[in-house]
């Protein structure tokens, strides 16, 4: 939740506006309807889970939201732009303002860790080397890998240190909005915990708004403010984890009262 | 949904103002302290002359915005100015930007950018000293390789049900059938060459009717073969080491060797298989259309008409030559198949190392060939064919 601030605003122009707002959202794969006249709405601040059965296209969702993918149908604004006919300028302002997390890393495998969290830095703006590599060195703290880590390259790193790393070259321009993928897949529960904390920590600190996909039950209970369940081809409920244990879905019920729910 | 303000406004300029009135000095920082800015305030701050000693206020309130970056430069000089034996306080902070300090502050362990150098002359000394342990290793690996390899072989020609035919025919499709056009125009454009040139010095002696036997005698034992097999390398020799190679960092070939599977019957024996069914097949090809050329050119400017060029041909196209070039052809082949295939399996890792190794897969296949092409002049020289 938003701390109220006596100061103006901690970051540039960061609207009561809702920050996501996706409006009649389409996306075919051929004959097949993924998604059909979704609709969704995230409030700044607030971390928002978005779970949904295997196959339902929470990572189609996720990449339609961020530009990747053309949606057939609909619209999606991110911080009052359209994010697919917004203009070359704003499409870049839009793109420093976010980062994103992709389920593996997708870290640059010709670059070190501390490399890949400069990339960004180094594409859209123009700092001294020096402090270059103390954001670097800050980020990589931030997120609990050690100093050692800023000189490896990714095939040197395990599975969690790779999310990790992802995640700080995803803080690198200190964003607005932070997009997850599957955070904690792959990670053993003390790590996925801390890795919670760590976002949850994120949010209070620096105000970030978080678009977390995951199927991590834990994760929705510890860090996600509001819960949103993509079933039937759209967002079926939203709403605080309480609220959506109680809804009358079969598939609802089945994920959180099923053999591995936490009931 | 019409466009709203783009998501960042204008940042103002971030300032530090250092103001020395009764008491103890105060830092007063305004503006935005953001990464967008950063660099205004790491300026604005080290042109500061801060005080040797003493105390020192830092005043935050009048900053505008606030996040990581700004919180770190504000941090680092804290601690710089503590460093240097100054008391220095914090004033104007709200929970929240008291908390993101101490974040901060927690976050600050210097760490390496890159592995760390050494020296230039070291580094390619030590590069240089392992290329050649390397190669030599490769050479030795690729025996094993071929071995391994020709048992399979033999496994799938004496028990027929263990190879793989959709594989195979699917192979040859790729490796020689879709490769005919290129191989043809190729061998073509090199066979008007060859003619063009030899027509040339020929005429200086009166001797222009032998260009004929230059055609014939340079492509098929040489040329026909020596250019097929090196189009052959750089396309099929990459193809078959970035197929592998992206299967490796796929862990296909894992999971194949788990299911109890040989990834050498399943998926190098199919491509070798190909190559050497057709490779002489692409050969002959290559030598018609070499001599395709050169006749066309040779009728253009010798005035060597058809006829007479068929009849010379006759003459020069020897049973010994033909086979020369052809015996070379599955030796090439399997070259080729070989080096391409043991460089996918090397892959491993990362991208980048299946971008390296295709490029060495195909180096080291045109070396092979080349050096292979040269051991066989000697051979056949001195048996006399």
């Amino acid at each position: 939740m938003r701390i109220p601030d006596t100061a103006s605003a901690d970051s540039p122009a960061r609207p009561a506006d809702p920050v996501i707002v996706v409006r009649g959202l389409t996306n075919r794969f051929g004959p097949q309807v993924i998604h059909e006249n979704l609709d969704l709405v995230q409030q700044p601040g607030e971390i928002l889970g978005v779970i949904g059965a295997s196959g339902s296209g929470k990572s189609v969702l996720l990449r339609t939201i961020i530009g990747l993918r053309r949606p057939d149908q609909g619209q999606v604004a991110v911080l009052g732009s359209d994010v697919h006919r917004a203009s070359g300028r704003s499409r870049s302002l839009l793109e420093r303002s976010w980062g994103v997390l992709f389920q593996n890393g997708a870290l640059f495998s010709s670059l070190t860790v501390a490399q890949n969290i400069q990339m960004p830095l180094r594409e859209h703006q123009d700092l001294p080397r020096d402090l270059l590599d103390e954001i670097a060195a800050l980020k990589l703290g931030l997120v609990g890998l050690s100093p050692e880590a800023g000189a490896k390259y990714p095939a040197q790193l395990s599975g969690g240190m790779r999310k990790r790393a992802g995640l700080a070259r995803a803080l690198a321009m200190d964003p607005q909005i932070l997009f997850l993928d599957e955070p904690t897949a792959g990670l053993d529960p003390i790590a996925a915990t801390a890795f919670d904390r760590l976002i949850r920590e994120l949010q209070q600190t620096l105000q970030i708004t978080v678009f977390l996909v995951t199927h991590d039950l834990d994760t929705l209970g510890a860090v996600c403010d509001r819960i949103a369940v993509l079933a039937e081809k759209r967002i079926w409920a939203v709403g605080p984890l309480d609220a959506i244990r109680q809804a009358d879905h079969p598939w609802i019920q089945a994920y959180f009262n099923g053999p591995r729910g936490r009931g | 949904m019409a466009v709203k303000a783009s998501p960042a406004s204008v940042p103002e300029v971030p300032g530090c103002e250092l103001i020395r009135g009764q008491g103890i000095p105060v830092l007063r920082l305004g503006g935005t302290w953001t990464v967008a800015t950063a660099r205004e305030a790491d300026r604005s701050l080290k042109s500061t002359a801060w005080p040797g000693r003493g105390a020192l206020t830092l005043d935050i309130s009048g900053v505008q915005g606030l996040d990581t970056t700004g919180a770190w430069l504000i941090h680092r000089t804290n601690s710089g100015l503590r460093a240097q034996g100054l008391k220095t306080v914090y004033t104007g902070l709200t929970p929240q930007r008291r908390r993101l300090l101490e974040q901060v502050g927690r976050s600050t362990e210097p760490c390496d950018i890159v592995p760390a150098r050494r020296s230039y002359i070291l580094v390619m000394l030590d590069g240089i000293g392992r290329g050649i342990c390397q190669a030599g290793r490769l050479a030795w690996q690729i025996v094993g390789f071929l071995g391994r390899v020709l048992t399979c072989l033999a496994r799938g020609l004496l028990n027929p049900r263990r190879l793989r035919t959709t594989s195979i025919v699917h192979h040859m499709e790729q490796v020689g059938l879709n490769a005919v056009p290129i191989v043809l125009l190729i061998q073509f454009l090199i066979g008007v060459v060859l003619a063009y040139m030899g027509a040339q010095q020929l005429l200086q002696f009166g001797a222009q009717v032998y260009v004929v036997d230059l055609l014939t005698i340079g492509i098929l034992r040489e040329l026909g073969i020596l250019l097929t097999a090196v189009i052959i390398a750089g396309r099929s020799g990459s193809a078959f080491t970035a197929q592998i190679g992206s299967m490796m960092l796929n862990e296909e070939v894992d999971a194949m060797r788990s299911m109890g599977v040989d990834p050498v019957e399943l998926l190098v024996v199919p491509r070798v298989m190909a190559l050497l069914l057709t490779m002489p097949l692409l050969v002959f090809l290559a030598n018609l259309a070499g001599l395709a050329g050169g006749g066309l050119m040779t009728w253009l400017v010798l005035d060597i008409t058809p006829p007479t060029f068929i009849a010379r041909l006759r003459d020069a196209f020897t049973v010994g030559n033909f086979t020369v070039g052809m015996i070379k052809a599955p030796f090439f082949a399997l070259v080729i198949g070989l080096i391409g295939c043991h460089q996918g399996f090397r892959v491993a890792g990362s991208s980048e190392s299946l971008g390296r190794l295709t490029t060495e897969a195909v180096v080291q296949a045109l070396f092979s060939v080349i050096v292979l092409d040269a051991l066989f002049a000697i051979f056949f020289s001195n048996i006399g064919l």
